[in-house]
């Protein structure tokens, strides 16, 4: 190969990264203003001035508990949970190949919902241990879908058809549990099936930040590998990727968020089905979508909160919103497959 | 055609057709009997044949006998739609739960408690019979799209989908109506307790239309089993026909959803248990559909009562935990295509 042949795919290699590179930074900005509106925002409007001086501990009458209190952990919660959900996401997608694919389709939100609803119900479990076996919920429902699907021929088609089954079973034990509970006022309800940000505090945000900061840094050291396995089992083997060890690092880390994720704030809908083809479509083929993918999952997030408390005169819970939104563009998905023989 | 089924059906036919019976009834007794007041054999006499006797039992009991024809009814209806929609689609997953008709009826019947005030069983029905029609066509139309026609894993996906679109509406609509979501939440958990003479009886011309259309659809159904163009070649209106079937098919579904709320998976299983015993002539199964799916219901009512005691399970919530797992167990045999 002669130095000019290389240099248009050289050449279109640097374009690809200098868009991904400017698209990362105009989501990252995007993500930072919404953050910020979130902290501004609210029944009583706080210039930017008493918003930075509340967050660094000081006292502003009124600012203090408004800013502090209530908006700052819903913003914080907002923030992780959709980076854990954009994260996860687009982790299992890229891996199985198919957007549908994904922890709110096939039911694993659901698994860490219902393991949550059962710790705070049956148990009465401390924080901590509901983040444990929301996390348990999560990683059996991984493996119960896994084994389900697995049969004689393996397909994704089955693997979805089977997480719709295990997640109606699931949605039914919620119900069920939050009726035992008499606890099924509304609120509660929409928290553990749809997804909240009503009420999150302060103290319950540790594990979630805990959880993202350490799985962040072992998926994106994992990005290239993920990239390759997308190519398939036989390229990613023979371009030396450990398949299964690098598999179960993935799935191990994307659940460990989820679960997190989805103790805190219930199982925001669609965000995790949304994140990955959004960034998909906007850094183009061939670029790992994982940063892009996290940032538009908190996008998402804030701004779907943003809207339910503001838009309307109502105020709606965040996974009423995402609903709104992921759910016709699932529909949308389906028709597109359908009309190119992809189902 | 017949010659086979001649053949062996008729002996086990007449065997399950005396045992389904059978369990009927001690399903019916049990839901005469059971509940957050269980009563003793003579008191249910006296509430069934003793109308001179004044009891409190026997008031319970003469009170439990509309719940008990309704959750009858119900079930029947359910089980026969399932078997339309299953034979129609030629779809072993085909449930008005899963194809998302249930959230269909759902939203239109919160659409008429939130804008046209509606309250009564006979407003509830049209309401959710238009939500029920309008959400199956859709369903259907998405699932059956591109190559290979309506495949299980297209239709379950497209009622999923929409079904999480109603169900966010509906969500959308009810929150700020706090009145709305009083009444709508008792609809929505699926029961047979709410049911009432009144709702009976606007049940009733629904409920006799739809299974009669389904038991003079059958033999034609049959016909389509064997495949669309032998159909055609055989002399089946295969576009009337489909439109026939899955319209009873909705009705029945549509007015148990509007009068009971949505309950899942009884129109999943009783078509395949009739299947597993007695073959694939859909001039048995859906007869016997009818029957299972009243035996299903009824049975979980009473589990739901004795599981939920002091107060009760509704019965929508027991079918699911119980209908999921044969969900999955269907899709682990069902041939999908790779995607």
């Amino acid at each position: 190969m002669t130095n000019q042949s290389i240099q248009p795919i050289i050449h279109n290699s640097r374009k690809r990264r200098q868009r991904t590179v400017f698209v990362t930074l105009v989501l990252f900005a995007l993500a930072l203003t919404l953050s910020a509106t979130m902290l501004m925002l609210g029944n009583t409007i706080y210039p930017v001035a008493d918003v930075i001086r509340v967050l660094f501990g000081e006292q502003v009458p009124g600012a203090s508990f408004a800013v502090g209190t209530i908006r700052l952990p819903r913003m914080l919660a907002g923030i992780f949970a959709g980076l854990a959900f954009g994260i996860a996401g687009t982790v299992f997608q890229t891996m199985l190949r198919n957007p549908l694919a994904n922890p709110n389709v096939i039911g694993i939100t659901t698994g860490s919902s219902a393991a949550a609803v059962f710790g705070i119900v049956v148990l009465q479990a401390s924080d901590t241990f509901v983040s444990i076996i929301s996390i348990i919920g999560g990683l059996l429902t991984v493996l119960a879908i896994y084994f389900l699907s697995k049969g004689a021929a393996f397909s994704i088609g089955r693997l979805v058809l089977v997480g719709i089954g295990i997640q109606a079973m699931l949605t039914a034990v919620i119900n069920y549990l939050l009726l035992i509970s008499r606890q099924n006022d509304v609120g509660t309800a929409m928290r553990w099936l749809s997804g909240s940000l009503n009420g999150v505090k302060m103290e319950t945000l540790p594990p979630l930040m805990i959880a993202v900061a350490l799985c962040l840094p072992v998926i994106l050291r994992l990005s290239r590998q993920l990239q390759i396995l997308e190519l398939g089992e036989m390229t990613a083997t023979s371009l030396g990727v450990k398949t299964n060890q690098t598999r179960v690092l993935l799935i191990v880390a994307s659940v460990l968020m989820l679960a997190l994720a989805t103790a805190t704030t219930g199982p925001i809908a669609f965000v995790a089905f949304l994140a990955g083809p959004i960034a998909k479509r906007l850094v183009g083929d061939g670029r790992s979508t994982i940063i892009p993918a996290a940032l538009v999952g908190v996008i998402l997030v804030l701004a779907a909160d943003l809207i339910g408390q503001f838009a309307f005169t109502a105020r709606y819970p965040v996974g009423v919103i995402t609903g709104m939104v992921g759910a016709p563009y699932l529909i949308y998905l389906l028709i597109r497959m359908n009309r190119r023989g992809e189902l | 055609m017949n010659m086979p089924k001649k053949l062996h059906t008729p002996k086990r036919f007449g065997l399950l057709l005396v045992g389904s019976l059978v369990l009927l009834v001690v399903c019916m007794l049990a839901s005469l009997a059971f509940g957050s007041r269980t009563v003793g054999w003579d008191e249910l006499l006296d509430g069934l044949f003793r109308p001179a006797v004044q009891s409190y039992e026997a008031d319970i009991v003469r009170q439990r006998v509309v719940r008990t024809v309704f959750s009858f009814m119900c079930g029947a209806a359910l089980g026969v739609s399932g078997a339309l929609m299953q034979s129609v689609t030629r779809n072993p997953i085909a449930d008005p739960s899963i194809l998302g008709v249930n959230t269909g009826a759902a939203l239109f019947v919160v659409v008429g408690i939130a804008f046209f005030n509606i309250s009564t069983a006979s407003d509830y029905i049209w309401f959710a019979l238009a939500g029920a029609l309008l959400t199956a066509a859709f369903v259907f139309g998405i699932g059956s799209l591109g190559r290979g026609g309506s495949t299980p894993l297209k239709l379950v996906l497209a009622g999923a989908a929409t079904s999480a679109a109603l169900s966010s509406l509906v969500m959308a609509i009810m929150i700020p109506r706090s009145n709305v979501m009083d009444q709508f939440r008792f609809w929505q958990v699926g029961s047979v307790g709410a049911g009432t003479m009144d709702s009976i009886m606007t049940f009733l011309p629904f409920f006799i239309g739809g299974i009669v259309i389904a038991i003079l659809a059958a033999p034609s159904l049959n016909i389509l089993a064997l495949g669309e163009e032998l159909a055609t070649g055989l002399g089946v209106r295969i576009g009337t026909l489909k439109l026939i079937a899955s319209f009873a098919g909705v009705i029945l579904c549509g007015a148990a959803t509007a009068l009971a709320g949505p309950i899942g998976f009884i129109g999943l299983l009783a078509p395949h248990l009739v299947r597993l015993v007695i073959g694939a002539d859909e001039r048995y199964i859906i007869p016997m559909s009818a029957l299972t799916g009243a035996i299903l219901l009824t049975f979980a009512d009473v589990a739901g009562r004795l599981l939920g005691s002091p107060g009760e399970l509704e019965v929508g919530i027991v079918t699911a935990f119980v209908g999921a797992p044969i969900l999955i167990a269907l899709t682990m045999k069902v041939k999908v295509r790779g995607v």
